[in-house]
């Protein structure tokens, strides 16, 4: 009884120092967020509106993407639609061979992680370079992100200076960056210090802001109302990113959409202290129409949401906001990694995405959950995720993906519980278990006995307890 | 306090309360009947169906909702010693069968009817020991006998009110006050060293508190917990939230 999940957590759990520090980065996300909750008296009204606002603009989405598409035209951008990524890595190819672009500079999108944009580019000879540092760090490692708002705070500072060395960013920027910072003396080969090795980061990139042709960002929210384009960082690069090439380009799922800023004032209340714990982020950059001489694309992109919309069971997943907040209060997520699910997405909303986008690929990651209802209550836009993940292992059965042994053992439990008499019967022959050898209780077949001794089977059960002794004084 | 006398509950012992708990069942039947309240336990009752609806298998559960309610549709309430299981009934056997069910809406926790329907103020218990309160999430998070912590709603902890109308208890609670131990029914087996990890850290957390024993509402989360204290012979004790409401009696 294994899946690809409990195989690969099993392998994560047993560096316990790494699960500790895992478990407690985000654990200390989860306490900050807590501490912002806290301090508004209207939070819980804010979750509440931002619910009824997200459920408002789905279920009106075909309205809301004409009228963004009206006004986001009228400012001079030039909008897209693409069906799947297929579509979509066609027109940013497109654009970017109009413009005879050599090298994009990108901030953080998941959806470009989603319909794997940067191998597409890569492969017509387009370089990409990540500017979220994070991001940077997993594409000079070849990695992918194992969370989606910190995705590399897996990695450690060494491993940071190591592959800066390996990638020659410190033989380039690091005397320069270590100015100031390192003790005079100190081998800037040999530091992992963090704050010189983000400066050296800063340098390299600088570099490439410079030399790049094309910005891209993400969007975390698209205004149906005035047709702007809102990007929440803590780092400014996407302002980087979009100050210096004529030319950018926003890749914006259609779910980002929002009808107006008074809808986004509360999602920008809620944004950043569910994702961060931040009371805002850093720098929340709004996009209207190119600059002066330059052209801003937006490419909006369906790829399996719209048939999400038609999905009665899951369709408020469309909700999501990509805060990550679930993940940071999933105890399992927080124990396992992002590498061990088998989205690109971890955590309670990754299990459900991924069971949208591929059932047959991800169902895997259903095993990754104790129902214990956290996740419920973080997310800022109430998407019932736990419910959703109990409702996808109630159609395994109907993929043939469910667990033979559980289904076995459920099947067994139908039948002794359906029968009072046999149930009864087999409660007074339980305790004959505690006297079983160890040998046979503790298979390697039974999960339980990885981690725990067998429970004791009463002497007495209470069926026997109430017909012998309480039955009589009850009356 | 006068208790209306003629109240008749039904009590569900929970398959596995009943096997392996029985003292819970028996210590919630006391208490129950000390506060005045009438008993009486349908023999033929088994289990709510959760385990195999938690597994992925709530279509094998369809005769166990079918039969609980007809045992127990009858009676005013149906108390169960076990929040999960409570829980279970309430919001997940209507689903299971497509319609309303009376007996689930009548069916109560414990630990919510003593402190909501029974509003108990005084016991005559005493229990002169350190307690570390595990706040069990389906007890938190479905049937709210907490406030959930992830929530800006005003606190509030219906099992530690209970608790503290004991004598001589010292009730105390674990960092991070209501994160799951990890049981999850099949998750404990299926995802087996998650779930130890997770409930190595919760013993941790509990025993760090000082307490001897560590109390719930959810005989389950103590059986899980238990299980691997024993492995690692971890020097902490368990009880049940009814057993120490009853002691004395």
């Amino acid at each position: 009884m294994s899946t690809k999940h409990s195989i690969a957590a099993e392998k994560f759990l047993q560096n316990g120092e790494r699960v500790t520090r895992h478990d407690q980065t985000f654990w200390s996300v989860r306490t900050k967020r807590d501490t912002l909750a806290y301090e508004l008296d209207e939070w819980e009204n804010l979750r509440e509106a931002a619910d009824k606002i997200k459920k408002h603009t789905v279920t009106h989405l075909a309205d809301y993407l004409e009228q963004f598409e009206q006004n986001a035209t009228r400012n001079g951008g030039i909008v897209h639609w693409a069906k799947d990524a297929e579509e979509y890595n066609q027109i940013v190819l497109k654009i970017l061979r109009q413009h005879e672009v050599k090298k994009v500079v990108k901030s953080k999108s998941m959806l470009t992680e989603e319909c794997h944009l940067n191998d597409h580019l890569f492969k017509q000879g387009i370089d990409v370079v990540e500017t979220d540092l994070g991001e940077r760090i997993l594409q000079l490692m070849e990695l992918a992100p194992s969370h989606i708002v910190m995705p590399a705070i897996h990695i450690t500072r060494e491993q940071v200076a190591e592959c800066f060395r390996q990638k020659g960013i410190i033989a380039e920027h690091g005397t320069h960056a270590a100015e100031g910072i390192l003790p005079t003396g100190e081998d800037p080969n040999q530091s992992s210090d963090p704050t010189f090795l983000t400066r050296a980061a800063r340098y390299h990139l600088r570099d490439n802001f410079m030399t790049a042709e094309c910005g891209m960002t993400g969007a975390n929210f698209g205004i149906a109302e005035t047709g702007d384009i809102v990007v929440c960082t803590n780092e400014g690069n996407a302002d980087m990113s979009t100050s210096v090439p004529k030319l950018h380009i926003v890749s914006m799922g259609i779910e980002k959409l929002i009808p107006n800023y008074e809808a986004m004032g509360v999602f920008q209340r809620l944004l950043a202290r569910h994702g961060t714990g931040q009371a805002t982020t850093v720098y929340t950059s709004h996009f209207r129409g190119p600059r002066p001489g330059g052209e801003m694309h937006i490419i909006l992109v369906d790829n399996g949401r719209s048939s999400i919309l038609g999905n009665e069971e899951h369709w408020q997943t469309l909700k999501c906001m990509r805060c990550g907040a679930c993940m940071n209060t999933c105890p399992v997520y927080r124990r396992t990694g992002g590498y061990s699910y088998t989205y690109f997405i971890p955590g309670p909303i990754g299990i459900n995405l991924g069971m949208l986008k591929n059932a047959d690929e991800n169902y895997h990651n259903l095993s990754a959950c104790s129902l214990c209802c956290s996740c419920d209550n973080v997310c800022p836009v109430k998407v019932d995720l736990s419910t959703q993940i109990y409702r996808w292992r109630q159609n395994l059965d109907g993929m043939h993906h469910a667990d033979a042994m559980k289904k076995a053992m459920s099947k067994g439990m139908k039948v002794i519980f359906e029968h009072p008499n046999l149930y009864t019967s087999s409660l007074k022959f339980a305790p004959l278990v505690n006297a079983m050898p160890k040998c046979l209780t503790g298979i390697k077949l039974n999960g339980w006995t990885y981690g725990h001794e067998m429970p004791v089977f009463a002497k007495k059960s209470f069926h026997e307890i109430w017909k012998k002794q309480l039955r009589s004084e009850s009356v | 306090m006068q208790y209306d006398r003629k109240m008749k509950i039904g009590l569900f012992v929970p398959c596995y309360v009943d096997a392996l708990y029985p003292e819970v069942g028996v210590a919630t039947y006391k208490l129950l009947r000390s506060l005045g309240v009438g008993v009486e336990y349908p023999e033929s009752q088994t289990c709510c169906g959760q385990p195999m609806g938690n597994a992925g298998f709530q279509n094998m559960a369809d005769n166990l909702a079918q039969k609980y309610d007809e045992l127990f549709s009858t009676y005013e309430y149906v108390v169960a010693p076990s929040a999960s299981c409570a829980a279970y009934v309430r919001f997940f056997h209507p689903h299971i069968l497509n319609h309303e069910c009376a007996a689930a809406k009548k069916t109560l926790d414990l630990v919510e009817f003593l402190h909501d329907v029974l509003k108990v103020d005084h016991l005559p218990s005493k229990f002169p020991h350190k307690v570390s309160l595990h706040n069990s999430c389906h007890g938190v998070r479905e049937l709210g006998l907490s406030s959930p912590s992830e929530r800006n709603v005003p606190r509030f902890n219906k099992i530690r009110d209970l608790l503290n109308l004991v004598e001589g208890i010292t009730i105390l609670e674990p960092e991070r006050v209501d994160e799951c131990c990890g049981f999850g029914g099949m998750f404990s087996v299926e995802e087996p060293a998650v779930s130890t990890r997770m409930g190595t850290e919760k013993l941790k957390r509990h025993m760090a508190t000082g307490a001897e024993y560590i109390t719930g509402p959810d005989s389950s989360c103590l059986m899980h917990m238990q299980g691997i204290a024993k492995k690692q012979n971890l020097p902490i004790k368990f009880i049940h939230v009814a057993e120490i409401l009853s002691a004395g009696l």
